[in-house]
């Protein structure tokens, strides 16, 4: 009974935190209602059995205990005295959730006043509905630190009055932006772990991946939001095929690409053709969602289309410059042009500096030195790479990598 | 996980399903559909035609080479009718899902997770384990 309810929370719990977040004006305190309510479930359903509509049952609940509270202060708040006595006027048509409500959610959640560490941990938390265990889990950290995290977060929200609205016009654009942002660091932080032992944590992944689902659904207008989706699906089309069984990485060139899920890469491309059929050019994740549509649809490294995957890589620089993306671009440089081209490019941003500190400089350095037969300089890089890198298993690649050469 | 749901039906369902206005069954699976779209847990799903001579036959292998019949429908108690492919976090999220199915009397759903990737990492040497995928292509395409 605990396992079933716990999966109706998965699938009910954010439109149940949505819905008494509108009526009740307040995320933090939605949530606490829910999560009472959710433990009145766990402790009475076991006896008088699941009710015939669950959500309405806890929503039910959730809705009384709110008023008791309000009840309660009535003497201490006024605000309060009002919201109580409207809510138990209402017919109960307030509080059936709408699409909207997820939205608001979404948008709070993803708020400018909190640090990404505190939008990843609340989206999860109130729109995943999982649990601090699991967030614990997932973040490899003790799960006091997640519930400090979360109830920070909450106090966060209150003490800035963040309302529970989606964006006004003018905002709009930008806090969208924001929310993708959030759901592609969830994606990439599960895509390619930057610390701890395991490289790939699929279950994380796959969780931001729904939730991008999930926003195409609530504003499929947008051409970014199914680019995104788009993007993650390709990249996790390979997850399959990036690790050995034993768990070392193996990168994109020594990948089998049998074992890329076709399927999977067939959604990507639907999605950005959603994206596309927008008609209003493509954004920086369309832009990153094509390149890896060309990796994805290549039968080889040697028969990837890298010029246009070089003009991709220029368009993506020049609508979100950085260090990152030119660093990329070298790298496609070298295989439709050669690695002299490249190493141009790669030294202009070693003198630039930006990426000082991070493995990747050095290593993409190092394999084009190989490529030019420079081996003492890149067996070098390899080295210097291999001391930069957080995580233990690219740094054993990266050792390796010296080594063998 | 991924799980496929598979719908089955008896015959007599399928035909008392013929008095139903399709216009109501295209709604009401409509409207499951999208709840799953819009909870981003489905990944496909497609509904089989009837099984009239068109548009089905069977290969039976009990003789060799195998036979091409119109089937033995007519013995068959279910039929298979559609099916769905959801990822989620559990099977007791499979299992709410499936029971939400707007399906009546005299149908089932059977319910199986599918194979991935990890399930074969014993085997991930093996030629033809690698080689799935890409045939998986090739059967895509024609």
């Amino acid at each position: 009974m605990r396992r079933r309810i716990e999966a109706l929370w998965r699938i009910e719990g954010s439109r149940i935190i949505a819905v008494l977040a509108r009526v009740t004006r307040d995320i933090g305190l939605a949530e606490d209602l829910a999560q009472e309510a959710l433990a009145d479930a766990l402790e009475q359903w076991p006896v008088s059995g699941v009710p015939r509509n669950p959500a309405a049952w806890l929503t039910a609940v959730a809705k009384r205990k709110a008023i008791d509270a309000w009840r309660r202060a009535e003497g201490l708040d006024e605000r309060y005295r009002a919201i109580a006595h409207g809510l138990e006027e209402d017919d109960g048509v307030a509080w059936e959730p709408v699409d909207d409500d997820v939205l608001r959610l979404v948008f709070t959640a993803c708020h400018p006043v909190l640090s990404r560490e505190a939008q990843v941990a609340l989206t999860l938390r109130v729109v995943s509905g999982l649990t601090t265990e699991e967030l614990g889990r997932l973040f490899l950290v003790p799960v006091a630190t997640v519930q400090q995290r979360i109830v920070r977060a909450k106090k966060t929200l209150a003490a800035a009055k963040v309302p529970f609205e989606v964006p006004e016009p003018n905002e709009w654009k930008e806090r969208l932006g924001g929310v993708l942002g959030v759901v592609y660091l969830m994606f990439t932080e599960g895509y390619a772990a930057t610390s701890g032992e395991r490289w790939i944590r699929p279950d994380l992944a796959r969780e931001a991946l729904r939730i991008g689902r999930v926003l195409a659904g609530l504003v499929p207008r947008e051409p970014e939001v199914h680019a995104l989706v788009a993007l993650m699906e390709f990249q996790a089309s390979r997850f399959a095929a990036r690790t050995r069984p034993d768990g070392t990485p193996i990168l994109l060139a020594e990948q089998d690409r049998t074992r890329w899920d076709r399927a999977q890469i067939g959604r990507g491309s639907a999605a950005l053709a959603r994206s596309d059929a927008l008609g209003r050019g493509r954004g920086n994740y369309a832009l990153q969602a094509a390149i890896a549509e060309c990796h994805a649809t290549a039968p080889s490294v040697g028969e990837t289309d890298w010029q246009r995957i070089v003009l991709l890589y220029e368009a993506l620089g020049r609508i979100a410059p950085g260090p990152v993306v030119e660093l990329n671009r070298a790298v496609a440089v070298s295989m439709a042009t050669g690695p002299a081209a490249a190493l141009v490019i790669v030294d202009r941003l070693v003198t630039g500096g930006s990426l000082r500190g991070a493995h990747l400089l050095p290593s993409v350095r190092g394999e084009l030195l190989v490529r030019l037969g420079r081996l003492e300089e890149a067996r070098a890089e390899f080295t210097a790479a291999a001391a930069l890198a957080k995580n233990q298993r690219t740094r054993a690649l990266l050792e390796a990598r010296a080594a063998n050469i | 996980m991924k799980y496929m749901f598979i719908m089955r039906s008896t015959e007599e369902a399928l035909e008392a399903s013929k008095k139903i206005p399709f216009e109501e069954i295209l709604n009401k699976m409509g409207a499951y559909n999208e709840s799953l779209i819009k909870a981003g847990v489905m990944l496909a799903g497609e509904g089989l035609a009837d099984v009239s001579e068109d548009n089905a036959f069977v290969v039976d292998f009990s003789e060799e080479p195998p036979i091409i019949t119109d089937g033995p429908y007519g013995e068959t108690h279910e039929l298979f009718n559609g099916f769905w492919i959801v990822q989620v976090g559990s099977k007791e999220e499979a299992a709410e899902w499936a029971r939400r199915c707007p399906l009546g009397p005299g149908s089932k759903l059977e319910v199986r997770r599918v194979h991935e990737a990890e399930d074969f990492a014993d085997f991930a040497d093996n030629e033809y384990i690698r080689k799935e995928t890409g045939w998986r292509e090739q059967l895509g395409q024609s």
